[in-house]
């Protein structure tokens, strides 16, 4: 059964910075490789997530399962771009340098090899900080950093009950499959398309019923111990910002920061080597 | 903002995410066409956005959707998890029309609910979603265009199938009002 990712407890510098901490990091970082589309701000920010990733301690066999997905999906997407739109980097670059002549508009230019490459590396500066937030951060800490950060805390305590509830369901989902399947119903690719979209129902069904059922349960529960009777509240597994979380702090808003000046102050979000 | 989820609205959002996150992961029915899925995850964030309403349907499909990316691919694709959310507030606002709770889904309602989750998905994904993808990531114009009015596609027909079969199995199991009887 194929897992998905969750908390890995190790004892590493990024394991002991506050959650709070790890969360703005993980925005701005988010925002910042959003924003820019400059190559060597890009370059930059992925081997620098790259060298965080190392002080984390965490295995690179613990997370390749992920990566794997994700560089399949890049590729696809790659081609995709290539496919409908050969010539997107001459269209943003203004110039165009022809490598290879091939049939009609699908001529391969330097410009769209080098777009491309900036779309890949967009989206790969982004994972090894995500994946280490993931991994790094308890959960029941996570939903005390979300309240901290102005988000109220009865939304922070949906994302908690989420993460929580996600080994049960994953747990149940597979027994009702095994159960259906012993029954004889089909989800392989034997079956015709429209069948197995019956054949997905019968599973997907009773999850769904027994879940509308604990949503009652849970509720009950909270209600009866006086959720939500109080403005704010306390967490348990909340960290206060020590030394070391100013120092993290400081350094994520000095590489945003600059991040956004290399990009913003030729007027363009695109560096433009071929001019 | 928050002030007046009620406590089975919080739950909700939270049950609702984590179911969003095993469908999206383990459920999805693949097709012929690499990385195209008919995606089961829609049809259920309908059932819960009737069920519950518009703000718990767009926060599930934002919370679900964020976590799935994150737990799956370990980061987070901003352009289709914003729609995602939308898409669920758009299913939502047929919550006003359709009185799921009294158990009447019948013909009139499958209308009104297919109406609603078609425009919906139109909106999302052939407008919103290339226009974020164009923003945020500089795709070209009609790769995303393309991308997006597939998915809506594909969308629209697994929720008009499973959707409305998921809601309509839902209602039997409401009671209907005035379903007692006085003993003769």
């Amino acid at each position: 059964m194929a897992a998905l990712l969750g908390y890995i407890e190790r004892s590493s510098p990024i394991h002991q910075l506050s959650g709070l901490t790890k969360l703005i990091c993980f925005l701005l970082w988010s925002f910042a490789a959003m924003l820019t589309y400059d190559t060597r701000v890009l370059v930059f920010l992925l081997f620098f997530s790259i060298i965080v990733f190392r002080i984390s301690k965490i295995k690179w066999q613990e997370v390749s399962f992920v990566i794997i997905l994700i560089l399949i999906f890049l590729l696809i997407n790659n081609i995709a771009i290539y496919l409908f739109s050969p010539q997107e980097g001459v269209k943003i670059y203004g110039t165009n340098h022809v490598l290879l002549e091939l049939a009609g508009r699908y001529d391969l230019t330097l410009e769209q090899l080098f777009y491309q490459m900036n779309i890949t590396l967009k989206y790969l500066a982004i994972i090894p900080v995500a994946l280490l937030f993931l991994v790094t951060t308890d959960p029941s800490e996570l939903a005390a950093s979300l309240n901290k950060i102005g988000i109220s805390y009865r939304l922070s305590y949906s994302i908690t009950l989420a993460l929580r509830y996600i080994p049960d369901i994953q747990r149940e989902f597979h027994l009702i499959s095994k159960a259906q399947q012993a029954r004889g119903v089909d989800l392989s690719k034997n079956e015709k398309l429209w069948r197995r979209l019956k054949n997905a129902a019968a599973i997907i069904l009773p999850l769904v019923m027994s879940s509308l059922d604990k949503i009652e349960t849970i509720s009950n529960a909270m209600e009866l111990r006086g959720f939500g009777k109080h403005k704010r509240r306390t967490w348990y597994s909340f960290r206060p910002l020590k030394k070391k979380d100013y120092i993290a702090l400081l350094i994520m808003i000095a590489i945003f920061s600059a991040a956004m000046a290399i990009t913003f102050y030729d007027g363009s979000r695109f560096y433009n080597p071929f001019l | 903002m928050n002030k007046g989820l009620s406590v089975r609205t919080i739950v909700a959002i939270g049950i609702g995410a984590a179911v969003f996150v095993v469908l999206g992961r383990f459920a999805s029915i693949p097709l012929w066409i690499p990385n195209t899925n008919i995606e089961v995850t829609y049809p259920f964030l309908a059932l819960m956005s009737v069920i519950f309403g518009p703000v718990a349907g767009g926060l599930i499909g934002l919370i679900g959707h964020a976590l799935k990316d994150l737990l799956m691919y370990g980061s987070i694709w901003w352009s289709y998890v914003i729609v995602s959310g939308l898409v669920g507030v758009g299913f939502g606002l047929s919550a006003k029309k359709i009185n799921i709770e009294s158990g009447i889904f019948g013909k009139k309602e499958i209308l009104i609910f297919n109406g609603y989750q078609i425009v919906t998905h139109a909106i999302g994904w052939c407008l919103i979603a290339p226009i974020l993808d164009i923003l945020i990531y500089a795709e070209p114009a009609n790769k995303t265009f393309f991308q997006g009015i597939s998915i809506a596609i594909l969308n629209s027909i697994a929720v008009g199938v499973l959707g409305t079969l998921f809601l309509y199995a839902y209602s039997k199991t409401r009671s209907k009002k005035g379903s007692l009887h006085m003993e003769e």
